[in-house]
């Protein structure tokens, strides 16, 4: 009876975007004349961070401040359509119909900065502090709010956009499986290290070291975020969750916190990652998927680094010291 | 049974209450009283997003008899929150990410509050051990561990 | 790559939501509330498989405070039409059981009453006569003859296109293994698991003056959502509103489209604004849950790594209702060959039905336990033919150009780059031919 070590790997892709396509999310922007540019969606935020993400793209495209950028979701009386948060697909569906809408607004905007500056739209940048200056000469400018005046009470012109972003769906070849399921996709590799103790069955994960490839981040801090909580969930189902223990049998179904076994910051392993960036052809600013792959590498690479711990390979989730110590025990045998 | 009159001290305030028998502690602020940033994400005492301070100590209050902190001093998130501003807490987890659906986000706050006010100095593990009831399913909660830490740094003069 | 300067895309601003989450001003759904607001609790099956042969309400009517009871009779439509928006069919699962239940929890009749606990007492005292029916619960027992048969269309697998199952034929599987010096088998499982969002799944449905209903709900995704409601309404898309965008953790949890019909029928039969929000142990045992699936995986490996061949079997256990698993089911055909270049594939992917709660969309969504069952399988076969984990990887790791099982050309691949960064991580030295392969060109390793 010891307490062994072990390391196990595994490399995955994930997709971005429903199956098959089908779904397409739409977005709205409208200056107002204070300045501020609305986003109007129907898009969810489910703790991903949607809402700042969209106000970053919206900025970005726009060329104006991220604090000029207001989000105004969710509702379906002023929000265009969505086809809702799953599938990895939020950031890259709404983020491109936002570029879609924010360039159809800045093409306005920059109109009427030319003929505010009389110039030709073609000579005029934004310097994303709320100004539209002249290229190369900084000094003649005007500011997003008297610009948002201008267009509303001088030229009668409303600074706004329309976007979407859709793939078109796709079928799927009954006889061969021939289909177009994704726009892009995203990958991870994860390297466990565990501790397996041959008394007692139980696995403590050491630390979960991995690499991810997603496009490009557009909040680092919140990738982080999906990295961290993901890979607590990918070995939550690892080596704890099950609403039904013995499946297929039904029994000992928990109802509650107290019986459904999840791991807590006592279990938590060491987390260690690098994200790289190989921006995608198709996502706004080349960002990709990040959302739901988080989850999916920690789990073969812990079953992996318990065999290369134990000699035993458990091919059955959860990996639970029961089963664990079954296994032992039939080897022994 | 007959309803009850029950005083104690609510965020600062001494308030008088009248709930039928076991009323929990949970419901007479979230229904009856509108304080509503304690949470009820399980009602079984199993994820900690309701937690108040009784006296400073964290306690679930979905679990808790309003009779029982009768004369007691009870403080939830809105009476720890400064008008204007943040509490250092607050602040910290804002700044340091410790947040993402926001659910479990109050109940976390309290129970760091009571941890940095019977220790200023926590060491991990100890930040570690005051967490343990409380359940977060999105962060991982390595972001409201670093959180803690950094709020023990700035309410000792030294964080940055 | 050609690196253009960005002002606020790549910065870690501050979240939008942050100070509402921190101070607990952030609204959810058990906040908002009316004076005039109704609670509903359901009658759900205390059975996994029955036929119902009457409902008794005389006593619940009693309990003060009760105000009506819903059964399917008055449910307009009465079918959860979420795969038939998205144009999957057929229509399955009632809204409200009608003559039988195939779960345990199933919805059987809504109460609606003042408070939650009148709701609930009258909940309790709702009598419902059952006959018992036989049950299965394992996904291939379920597909053998003589086993309870639960679909109104003579199977227990959701039928694709005319087939049994989604299939996938690349290539030639048994010209592969004949060509193959080890033939390596596998048998993985996973588990139902629980979404487990630390807010439940609930809703509030508000009758306005003008007619309309509003929905405060915590659907991830609005629309779908207000739309299936409105077709199980029968009321023209026009009389509903849907209010939500902020959501206490999903996980893929919260697309059924279980709570809103329903709250919603409430609110207009009663005039009063209605909350329908499920408690933790709903949540847990009645609400779907991540499914299991059984993966049979048989690969043909060359003695110095190759993957010639790889036949797969599996099943998707959708428990009683397809919710959103034959979607799921496709996506992991797409998906389970895994992101390895493959001349020869055979999938047979089942989606299969059992007397438990409905299995639905989860973070990884039929992907999860592919990437699961294949990355053992890829240590089992190194194992096999005496390789190094890494190697066996790199070694048949798919890059630009290749061609993926389901015939789509490899685009976005950078499976050997993500490898590379972990290894470096963990201080792990690769041969230098690793170190040096792309996937953005297939120069042999």
């Amino acid at each position: 009876m010891a307490i062994i070590k072990g390391t196990g790997i595994a490399a995955v892709n994930y997709p971005t975007g429903m199956n098959l396509g089908g779904d397409p999310s739409q977005a709205l922007i409208h200056a107002t004349t204070t300045g501020n540019f609305f986003i109007s969606l129907s898009s969810t935020d489910l703790g991903q961070g949607l809402k700042t993400v969209i106000a970053q793209i919206g900025a970005e495209a726009l060329g104006v401040p991220f604090e000029n950028v207001l989000i105004n979701t969710a509702d379906t009386d002023t929000g265009p359509h969505c086809m809702g948060t799953f599938a990895s697909r939020t950031t890259h569906r709404v983020g491109n119909a936002v570029v879609q809408a924010a360039q159809e607004a800045r093409k306005v905007m920059m109109e009427v900065a030319a003929d505010e500056l009389e110039v030709s739209p073609d000579d005029l940048e934004t310097d994303g502090q709320g100004n539209i200056r002249v290229k190369g000469s900084p000094d003649r400018s005007i500011h997003i709010i008297d610009l948002a005046l201008a267009a509303h009470f001088k030229y009668g012109k409303t600074i706004s956009g329309r976007g979407i972003y859709m793939k078109p769906k796709s079928d799927v070849d009954p006889e061969t499986g021939k289909m177009d399921p994704d726009s892009t996709e995203a990958h991870a590799c994860t390297v466990a290290e565990v501790e397996v103790d041959t008394e007692t069955g139980e696995v403590k994960v050491l630390s979960l070291k991995s690499a991810y490839e997603v496009g490009r981040q557009v909040n680092p801090a919140l990738v982080e975020g999906q990295i961290r909580g993901g890979s607590l969930m990918g070995m939550a189902h690892a080596l704890y969750e099950t609403t039904q223990p013995y499946y297929p049998a039904v029994d000992h179904m928990p109802g509650g916190f107290s019986e459904y076994v999840l791991p807590g910051p006592m279990e938590l392993p060491e987390i260690e990652s690098v994200v790289l960036e190989y921006p995608s052809v198709n996502g706004p600013y080349g960002v990709k998927g990040v959302g739901e792959m988080t989850a999916n590498s920690p789990i073969p690479a812990i079953v992996n680094a318990i065999y290369d711990a134990i000699g035993v390979r458990i091919t059955d989730l959860p990996v639970t010291p029961e089963k664990i110590l079954r296994a032992l025990e039939e080897v022994e045998i | 049974m007959a309803s009850k009159i029950v005083t104690f001290t609510l965020n600062g305030r001494r308030i008088e209450v009248l709930v039928k028998p076991l009323t929990t502690v949970q419901t007479l602020l979230r229904d009856q009283l509108g304080l509503t940033s304690t949470k009820a994400g399980c009602k079984q005492g199993g994820c900690g997003s309701c937690t108040v301070l009784v006296n400073g100590d964290p306690m679930m209050s979905c679990l808790l008899p309003v009779e029982d902190v009768q004369g007691q001093e009870v403080t939830t998130l809105e009476g720890i929150t400064p008008t204007p501003g943040l509490h250092i807490i607050q602040e910290v987890f804002y700044e340091n990410f410790a947040i993402q659906c926001g659910y479990c986000t109050p109940g976390m706050i309290m129970v760091s509050k009571a941890l940095l006010d019977r220790n200023p100095h926590p060491g991990r593990e100890e930040i570690i051990d005051a967490l343990t009831g409380n359940y977060c399913r999105c962060t991982g909660y390595e972001p409201i561990i670093q959180a803690i830490e950094e709020a023990a740094r700035r309410m000792n003069g030294n964080g940055n | 790559m050609t690196e253009e300067k960005l002002n606020v895309v790549g910065q870690s601003v501050l979240r939008r939501d942050g100070l509402g989450h921190v101070t607990g001003k952030t609204i959810f759904i058990d906040d908002i509330n009316f004076p005039d607001m109704l609670h509903l609790k359901m009658v759900r099956s205390p059975l996994p498989h029955a036929l119902i042969k009457g409902i008794d309400f005389t006593k619940a009517e009693k309990v003060p405070g009760f105000i009506q009871a819903l059964t399917h009779e008055d449910v307009p439509k009465n079918i959860y039409t979420i795969l038939c928006l998205i144009g999957v069919g057929p229509d399955e699962e009632p809204v409200l059981a009608e003559d039988k239940v195939l779960y345990k929890g199933e919805q059987i009749a809504a109460i609606v009453a003042e408070t939650e606990d009148a709701a609930m007492e009258a909940v309790s005292k709702v009598k419902i006569d059952f006959e018992e029916l036989p049950t299965v619960y394992d996904v291939e027992e379920a597909l053998k003859p003589g086993t309870p048969v639960l679909k109104h269309w003579g199977t227990n697998h959701f039928v694709y296109e005319g087939h049994h199952c989604r299939r996938v034929r690349f290539g030639d599987v048994d010209k592969g293994f004949d060509e193959s010096d080890h033939i390596i088998e596998g048998r993985y499982q996973t588990s139902p698991v629980e979404h487990a969002p630390s807010e439940t799944t609930g809703c509030v449905a508000r009758p306005e003056p003008d007619g309309r209903i509003t929905v405060y709900t915590n659907t991830q995704a609005l629309f779908f959502t207000m739309d299936n409601t409105a077709l199980i309404l029968g009321v023209p898309f026009q009389k509903l509103h849907f209010v939500g965008g902020t959501v206490g953790g999903g996980f893929g949890g919260k697309v059924d489209v279980i709570v809103e019909p329903i709250a919603a029928l409430a609110a207009m039969k009663t005039g009063r604004p209605v909350k329908y929000k499920f408690t933790r142990e709903e949540e847990m045992r009645v609400s779907s849950s991540r499914g299991a699936w059984r993966i049979y995986f048989k690969d043909g490996v060359t003695k110095d790594g190759r993957i010639l061949a790889r036949k797969i079997t599996t099943y998707a256990d959708a428990g009683a209702y397809n919710r959103h698993t034959p979607y799921a089911v496709t996506k992991h055909a797409a998906n389970i060959a895994g992101p390895y270049n493959i001349p020869n594939v055979w999938i047979d992917a089942y989606c299969v039905y059992t007397n438990r709660q409905p299995s639905s969309a989860m973070r990884g969504f039929g992907v999860t336990p592919a990437s699961f069952a294949l990355e053992v399988q890829m240590d089992k076969i190194a194992e096999t033919v005496g390789m190094d984990p890494w190697a066996i990887r790199f070694i048949n790791a798919y890059r630009n150009g290749d061609m993926k099982p389901h015939q789509k050309v490899v685009e976005d691949a950078t499976l050997i780059e993500v490898m590379q960064a972990a290894a470096e991580l963990v201080g792990y030295e690769l041969p230098e031919k690793f170190k040096k392969m792309s996937s953005l060109n297939r120069e042999e390793a």
